[in-house]
């Protein structure tokens, strides 16, 4: 959490810098600033996913040279997990917090005319991203475990396209539903990886032991 | 504040492989606390508990004993096991700091976005004479620079009162002094804050109610802090009296001032803790040299010691070094003696059930324990609180210094274990709370609102 924190400060920063030294008058071109900041953002969020894979590489190898029996009591599979998770937690609650805040006070949704779905979709929308951050969290830690680097431009490629639809807002259709096939398909694979299987997930549903 | 690794009551640094692995995690981490009198009488009381290497507790003489014989032998062998220990108990206690912590800032920013009456002026407290009203920004930062010079100043002599004390062991003084604080925050703040909830959510209550329910409060919370209690009861106590504290000075210190004084603070902390001759660590060797318990300043603790044998005289002893204050607030308080009223926390060296210790074995399953200064569950809330209080940007620079503070908190018990020694538990979390209070409100926040008013997600 504190990672994508200190991403989401940086990308801030650069963001801030360039409106300030462009022109505020110009539509266009606060439109082009605003998608760079979005790419930017995304970029130097996985950065800081890399980053924070290596420095949890560096406490797993300590943990195991100080355990007594050569391994260390989390996984980087838990890790993997767990940085996830706070990844999302942290975008999520950056995304939803001043909505939910707002929604508790008076007021018309999409009175002048935007849509009235606003906070249904934006609730939907951040959940996705919360689920998908953590199965990118997985994945990204997986690739850079075995060295496969497709998986982590996988990820990246999919956090792009993700903001990137989140472009098509207000039409929903073009944002959600692709971003939910996305996370669809992130979540299988996430499972996967950590080794589940179409057996392990009946076994599991049929509550066999 | 003083953060303690304390694993029991008494550390006793050499000893049994236990108490090495214990002493190994409670190196005190000592905090500013701006009562501090409770910071340093509890720091030092902890440092003593940890370096005096004789009993466990004061009274425990066969178990000092016991625990140094082993010490030489063990300690070479078992340094591997006990850095790991020390890292798997590490993360025990970070997260056992972190839920109090994360609980004291709940209380206080769900207060300041409910009730208006701590984020309304009324006034300055007297430690804060310079107003900040004045036309010019040159002129408001000069005066926010001198009321921090007069509220650190205030606070050095204060601690520096209370090494004297200490060293001339004018031991009534300080307990008067302690319960004659506790006594205030518990009683009159309680009733305040009381008061003003209740005017916000316009419930009527009756003053027979109200005085039942004060005084009930009141006279536990006395007897929790003071003397004997459960664990957690006492813990409740002492979140609520630090969420009190921080909400008077969210309230009273002016805006700059209060930037200002956190930054100081945390300076002051690191010189007091750290240099030889800063006052806190002279607390924390006289207490040593003495072989005394330190006052239960104000420390919040977070494992149960069981008592060794016999209760503890110093139990009953100790008082919240409070500092006092005066506090001049609109007419409804006439000026008292300031009064810190941090409680002090004293690790309650009972609230369990005292056992007859008598082996080592059971000695070892003492759970180890961790120490922070209640200064620091202070300082803590005050940033979060004034960055919900007055941060145009709302939730998320809240959230983003509440993640920064944590992750400080985090940090400062990594180098305790690493160093093992009393460190100051404020500066790293206050420097992050800043630096991601300013940066959040003035950079992040255009960012988000304009990317939430587009709807696009990052």
């Amino acid at each position: 959490a504190f990672f994508w924190l200190v991403s989401l400060l940086l990308s801030s920063l650069i963001w801030f810098i360039a409106v300030k030294a462009s022109d505020p008058q110009d539509e266009r071109l606060q439109k082009g600033l605003l998608i760079f900041g979005v790419m930017f953002s995304v970029l130097l969020q996985e950065a800081f996913r890399f980053l924070y894979y290596k420095l949890l590489r560096k406490a797993i190898e300590g943990l195991v040279a100080l355990s007594e029996d050569g391994c260390s009591p989390i996984s980087i599979q838990q890790m993997a997990y767990v940085a996830g998770v706070g990844f999302g937690l942290m975008s999520g609650a950056f995304s939803m917090i001043n909505l939910l805040a707002d929604a508790l006070g008076p007021g018309t949704v999409g009175i002048h005319g935007d849509s009235q779905l606003y906070f249904l979709t934006s609730a939907f929308m951040t959940m996705v991203l919360i689920f998908l951050h953590t199965f990118w969290g997985i994945l990204f830690f997986h690739g850079c475990e075995h060295r496969r680097w497709w998986e982590i431009a996988a990820v990246v490629v999919m956090h792009l396209t993700v903001s990137g639809l989140s472009f098509c807002n207000p039409l929903y259709v073009g944002s959600l539903v692709p971003s939910y096939l996305l996370m669809a398909a992130a979540a299988a694979w996430a499972y996967l990886l950590s080794g589940g299987s179409a057996q392990n997930l009946r076994r599991f549903l049929l509550c066999k032991c | 504040m003083i953060t303690f690794m304390n694993n029991s009551d008494s550390e006793e640094e050499p000893c049994n492989e236990r108490t090495s692995l214990m002493s190994a995690e409670s190196p005190p981490v000592p905090s500013y606390q701006d009562g501090l009198q409770a910071s340093e009488a509890g720091e030092a009381q902890a440092h003593r508990k940890r370096r005096a290497g004789s009993s466990r507790s004061p009274n425990n003489i066969t178990g000092g004993e016991m625990s140094g014989s082993g010490v030489p032998v063990r300690e070479s062998a078992l340094e591997n096991e006990e850095e790991e220990l020390t890292l798997k108990y590490g993360a025990k206690h970070v997260i056992m700091l972190f839920v109090p912590v994360t609980l004291c800032m709940i209380v206080v920013v769900a207060t300041i976005k409910s009730v208006r009456f701590y984020t309304e002026k009324n006034g300055q407290l007297i430690y804060t004479p310079f107003s900040e009203d004045t036309p010019s920004v040159g002129q408001r930062l000069l005066n926010s620079v001198l009321n921090t010079i007069v509220m650190i100043s205030v606070i050095i002599v204060m601690t520096v009162f209370l090494v004297l004390l200490y060293k001339y062991r004018c031991y009534k003084f300080i307990h008067g002094w302690l319960i004659l604080s506790s006594l205030m925050l518990l009683f009159l703040f309680t009733y305040i804050y009381l008061g003003e909830v209740l005017k916000t959510y316009n419930v009527a209550m009756d003053y027979p109610t109200l005085f039942i329910v004060i005084w009930n409060f009141g006279a536990v919370g006395m007897i929790c802090i003071h003397w004997k209690g459960p664990l957690q009861l006492q813990q409740a106590y002492l979140i609520m009296i630090s969420a009190l504290m921080a909400l008077v000075f969210i309230k009273y210190l002016p805006e700059w001032s209060a930037w200002v004084i956190l930054g100081a603070i945390s300076i002051y902390d690191l010189m007091a803790v750290l240099c030889p001759k800063g006052p806190l660590r002279m607390l924390v060797e006289t207490a040593q040299e003495r072989n005394e318990p330190i006052f239960p300043a104000l420390i919040y603790s977070s494992a149960m010691m069981w008592t060794v044998g016999m209760a503890k005289p110093d139990t009953a002893a100790r008082g919240p070094s409070q500092q006092t204050w005066h506090a001049a607030e609109d007419g409804r308080e006439h000026l008292r003696s300031p009064s810190h009223a941090e409680s002090q926390m004293s690790e309650t060296r009972s609230p369990v059930p005292t056992r007859p210790v008598t082996s080592l074995e059971e000695l070892e399953e003492e759970e180890r324990g961790v120490k922070l200064g209640l200064g620091d569950f202070i300082f803590y809330s005050v940033l979060v609180g004034k960055a919900a209080a007055t941060a145009s940007g709302d939730w998320n620079t809240t959230l983003a210094c509440f993640v920064a503070i944590l992750i400080g908190l985090c940090l400062t018990l990594l180098l305790l274990a690493v160093f093992k020694k009393a460190l100051p538990a404020l500066p790293i979390s206050i420097t992050f709370g800043l630096i991601f209070y300013f940066s959040t409100d003035n950079l992040v926040r255009p960012f988000m609102d304009t990317l939430a008013s587009h709807q696009l997600y990052i």
